[in-house]
């Protein structure tokens, strides 16, 4: 019995992947973000992206909420759900767990995935869900035109807080790193390569891979990023973390971060002579050391950007399906007459 | 007590009798009463259960608040309600004795455990006096037996605690009744072999306790005779007691057998629905995969996730659970896939009575959403109808691509009856197929027949599509602002779910297909509604039911049948909900019978209300409600 309907035994054969190349990712739907807007760049990457892994066009699929980060699947030619607002985590967890075949993304926002769903993304992150999920960050409310979101800093005026916001925000990765999350990452969208780099490691992990990618919404927040997103700037307010390195930033290569006990401290030297006590970057350490790393913010320090962990543990679709498998060795324990007589019968004979 | 008595004593024989076994949670009292539910079963009995317990896991121990009930009517014909109120009352303490004897009427039997009417315990029930000494019980059989001294004793010599003795005493009592009314020790004492296998001093003394019980019921004096319930005329085949929550979890097994595709169970934990979901979990040899949800919201939501990925997609809840969920039930619509959403209802609104039953939830699965959002509901009317309406609710999922409502109750829920065991290959076939072609497939295209659109799974290739919440474009299934594509889309939705009536079977009346009075019942009103239409029946009386298991779309021989009465009553367990939708889809002057105290309604009250409906004026009963 195919307990898990798969596509039909007859459908049409698949292109071989190599073949698939970015446009045949692209929907033919017209795209309706604003001209200018951050958005385009990550859907970009992410067509790109996609060839390269091997997955089939019709394993994948993109699954949002509500916000302009969630019009996401529409424009991408795999299958894909626009769901409602903050629930994206929750249908993939279904659809993941269900269909363990596909592989499955979430396309959300600080509003959708912070405000709104920030329960069903602690709870997929700590599950370990196998999902890959892209969280873009713009720090404000665009698709309702404009009002603080979770992740918009203190005292922001807005439409909604003419005097300042008197909310603290949420810091993204460290709410995934103490929902326990498996894989942490940060990217800009401006940075195609660096994105379209990440996008790759995150859908290589095996569990819930968390990216923030800074994405600049141009109507209502304009140049909330602009210190890593501009050229000048950028060397100088992000430093890209690599694992087994230490950690050097810095447009002539000749900053770097150390740990004075648990406060990083950015020091200066020759370029190509970075002292010895530079903090050494581990992507495999304790979720302690990455929320050291997440310290890393600016203006104080470079934007901390790259992968903060990635470790493996127990994935939780796969432990479904393992407990699914080991229960239904026997054919005896999957016999549904028995099933419903259950353990005390009678019989009511012929009168 | 092994001497076996002088002479047996006589046997009377009797058509049914209601028994209420009450006291603390902590007695046992569930435990108690599924007991002797199963032996009743076993003895040829027909039977039917509800089992009263209190919202609170253990409230403090002697008081009111901490009684737990279960209560079983059984007899030697068809006995279709647990029985409206007590004939014989087994109360373990003060406290359970006054919260059950305003129920009782003068001849009643109380049999009470005396060693628990201490003054702490009469203090804790808020007894100023010892009801024993008062004359207050004097219009009763009260048969006092001084339980926990009697268990003790026969439990002298056993290397037990004070404790395990005294959690005996409620397997002494089930003795005592099962010589009351002539049913065999060994279900009983089998079963307590299996459950205590790992601790044998248990075993023995609780095995030892029921045997005592039996005897000391034979050899005392204080019953002069025993009692004899013939064998029931009941169906030849095999039988199981079941659960309707039971007989859900089993149903949802069974269609997935029979849809070929693996049941996925979302869920949050919730009174009274939580049972499904122990159930399910332990069925995953059948594929069947449970996910205890971090909320309702995330349960409904992984469901549709399934959904999509194209399993037998289920959640289950109780009405607060369905509020939080209103919005994903909303995308289900929208996005039309297949969804099972159970309802347990329960006593509300907000957080209500969530041990007790309810009918009220009829209105907001029907209504309770934003837009013009309809949804087929379907409702079982008993626990052993949980198990073929779970399946049609399946069905009609799965063939219309749409939500599905399943609206069972705390009574259904908990409540028992014996059960013959289907057979697999007596049930429907409810395997459907999916698209492939990507030549002809549009993602919002219908079935001519059905209005279904295609389930199209993720995997197949050429397929690929996106779809959401937003409206959609007829046909293609693109995003839509369109103002008369939505008024089509708006139409073609609410006509596929009316569509769904196309397979509902002719209404079964019971009873004249015509004449004074029609009852009209959904839902677990139905052993009462039945029970109290046959005894007027008998009489003579012009009086028929209709008992509906479709509430969305409603059968279409409905309104031909309503207008052949001159009086239509709806007896519900709630304000009048059915009442409200039979009287504006039909214009029939129905009239309701309404309470809403958490409990059954009772048969008494139904027949009183038929009767005055019978007994006025031919020409006041249209008019009137006009
Ligand atoms: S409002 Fe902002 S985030 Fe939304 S599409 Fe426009 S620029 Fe992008």
């Amino acid at each position: 019995m195919p307990d898990i309907p798969q596509a039909p035994a007859d459908a049409a054969s698949t292109p071989v992947n190599a073949a698939l190349t970015r446009k045949d990712l692209v929907s033919d739907q017209t795209v309706r973000w604003c001209p200018g807007c951050g958005d385009y760049a990550i859907l970009a990457q992410a067509q790109k992206a996609m060839p390269a892994l091997g997955v089939p066009r019709e394993k994948i699929v993109f699954i949002s909420g509500i916000g302009c980060s969630s019009r996401f699947p529409y424009y991408m030619n795999t299958y894909g759900i626009h769901t409602i607002h903050g629930r994206a985590p929750a249908l993939a967890t279904g659809l993941k767990c269900a269909r363990p075949d596909l592989q499955v993304w979430v396309v959300t926002g600080d509003g959708d995935g912070l405000s709104i769903g920030g329960n069903h993304l602690l709870h997929c992150i700590r599950r370990n869900v196998d999902l890959k999920i892209l969280l873009f960050n713009n720090r404000i409310y665009g698709l309702t035109k404009g009002q603080a979101s979770p992740t918009s800093e203190l005292g922001k005026r807005t439409k909604s807080s003419p005097l300042g916001t008197i909310d603290r925000p949420v810091d993204p990765i460290r709410f995934a790193l103490g929902s326990n999350a498996t894989f942490v990452a940060r990217t800009v969208d401006t940075d195609v390569e660096h994105l379209g780099r990440i996008l790759e490691r995150a859908a290589r992990h095996k569990g819930t891979a968390f990216v923030e990618i800074f994405q600049n919404c141009i109507v209502f927040n304009d140049g909330a990023f602009k210190d890593v997103e501009e050229r000048a700037t950028r060397d100088d307010s992000g430093i890209k973390l690599e694992h087994g390195k230490p950690l050097i930033f810095g447009k002539g290569k000749n900053r770097g971060i150390r740990m004075n006990g648990l406060k990083p401290e950015v020091v200066t030297f020759e370029a190509g002579k970075p002292p010895a006590d530079l903090f050494v970057h581990d992507e495999k350490a304790g979720s302690e050391v990455a929320y050291l790393l997440s310290q890393l913010c600016g203006p104080a320090y470079p934007w901390a950007l790259g992968v903060l962990r990635a470790v493996e543990e127990p994935v939780y679709d796969e432990m479904m399906e393992s407990q699914i498998r080991s229960a239904s060795e026997d054919s005896i324990s999957r016999d549904i007459d028995k099933l419903l007589a259950g353990a005390d019968t009678w019989e009511v004979a012929v009168p | 007590m092994n001497s076996s008595p002088a002479k047996p004593k006589p046997v009377q024989e009797i058509d049914s009798v209601t028994i209420r076994f009450a006291g603390d949670s902590g007695d046992g009292i569930q435990l108690t009463g599924g007991q002797f539910t199963n032996t009743t079963a076993f003895a040829g009995n027909d039977l039917s259960t509800l089992p009263d317990f209190p919202a609170e896991i253990r409230a403090p121990a002697g008081t009111l608040p901490g009684v737990s009930g279960f209560q079983i009517q059984f007899g030697s014909h068809e006995v279709l309600t647990p029985g409206d109120t007590p004939d014989v009352l087994v109360v373990m303490n003060p406290a359970a004795l006054k919260a059950n004897v305003r129920e009782l009427a003068p001849g009643n039997v109380v049999i009470l455990n005396t060693d628990a009417f201490t003054a702490q315990n009469l203090t804790k029930a808020g007894y100023p006096a010892n009801p024993l000494e008062d004359g207050s019980l004097s219009s009763f059989r009260v048969i006092p037996i001084p339980l926990t001294g009697l268990t003790d004793n026969a439990l002298q010599g056993m290397q037990l605690t004070r404790t395990q003795v005294d959690r005996c005493k409620n397997f002494f009592a089930l003795g005592i009744m099962y010589w009351l009314y002539e049913r065999p020790l060994e279900p009983t004492s089998n079963w307590i072999r299996k459950k205590f296998q790992k601790v044998p001093l248990i075993a023995e003394a609780n095995a030892k306790a029921l045997a005592a019980g039996h005897a000391y019921a034979e050899t005392t004096e204080i019953f002069e005779h025993h009692y004899r319930i013939s064998k029931a005329p009941i169906a030849p085949g095999r039988y199981r007691n079941i659960t309707g929550n039971e007989a859900t979890a089993l149903g949802l097994v069974t269609a997935s057998r029979l849809a070929q595709r693996s049941v996925f169970y979302g869920s949050y934990p919730i009174t009274p629905a939580s049972d499904i979901l122990h159930e399910l979990s332990k069925h995953k040899a059948f594929g069947v995969r449970t996910f205890q949800a971090e909320d309702e919201i995330a349960a409904v939501g992984a469901a549709i996730g399934a959904s999509f990925g194209g399993l037998l997609a289920v959640t289950g809840t109780s009405g607060p659970g369905i509020c939080l969920k209103s919005e994903a039930i909303n995308l289900a619509v929208m996005l039309e896939l297949p969804l099972v959403i159970l309802n347990v209802q329960r006593g509300g609104p907000s957080t209500g009575l969530p041990t007790k039953t309810e009918q009220a939830d009829l209105l907001q699965v029907l209504f309770g959403r934003n837009g013009e959002s309809p949804a087929a509901i379907v409702a079982p009317a008993t626990p052993g109808e949980c198990f073929p309406l779970v399946i049609e609710a399946c069905r009609i999922a799965m063939r219309y691509m749409t939500p599905v409502f399943f609206l069972s109750d705390g009574y259904l829920g908990n409540g028992s009856e014996p059960w013959k065991i289907p057979r697999l290959n007596e049930l429907p076939d409810l395997r459907v197929e999916h698209p492939s072609d990507p030549k002809i497939f549009q993602p919002y295209a219908r079935d001519p027949k059905t209005l279904a659109r295609p389930w199209a799974l993720p995997g197949t290739p050429g397929l690929e599509h996106r779809i959401g919440g937003l409206e959609k474009q007829s046909g293609t299934g693109n995003v839509s602002y369109d103002p008369e594509n939505h008024d089509r889309m708006v139409r073609l939705r609410a006509e596929k779910i009316d569509g769904i009536a196309r397979d509902i079977p002719p209404t079964p009346v019971l009873g004249p297909r015509e004449g004074r009075v029609l009852v009209v019942g959904w839902g677990s009103t139905y052993g009462t509604i039945t029970q109290a239409v046959k005894e007027l029946q008998k009489s003579g009386e012009p009086v028929a039911a209709v008992h509906l298991r479709h509430l969305n779309p409603l059968p279409r021989d409905l309104g031909a049948i309503l207008q052949k009465y001159d009086t239509v009553l709806v007896p519900e367990i709630n304000m009048g909900q059915l009442l409200l939708l039979l009287r504006a889809k039909y214009m029939v002057p129905a009239v309701g019978f309404n309470k809403v105290r958490g409990q059954p309604l009772k048969v008494s009250e139904i027949h009183v209300k038929i009767q005055e409906l019978l007994n006025r004026p031919p020409n006041e009963r249209r008019s009137s409600h006009a």
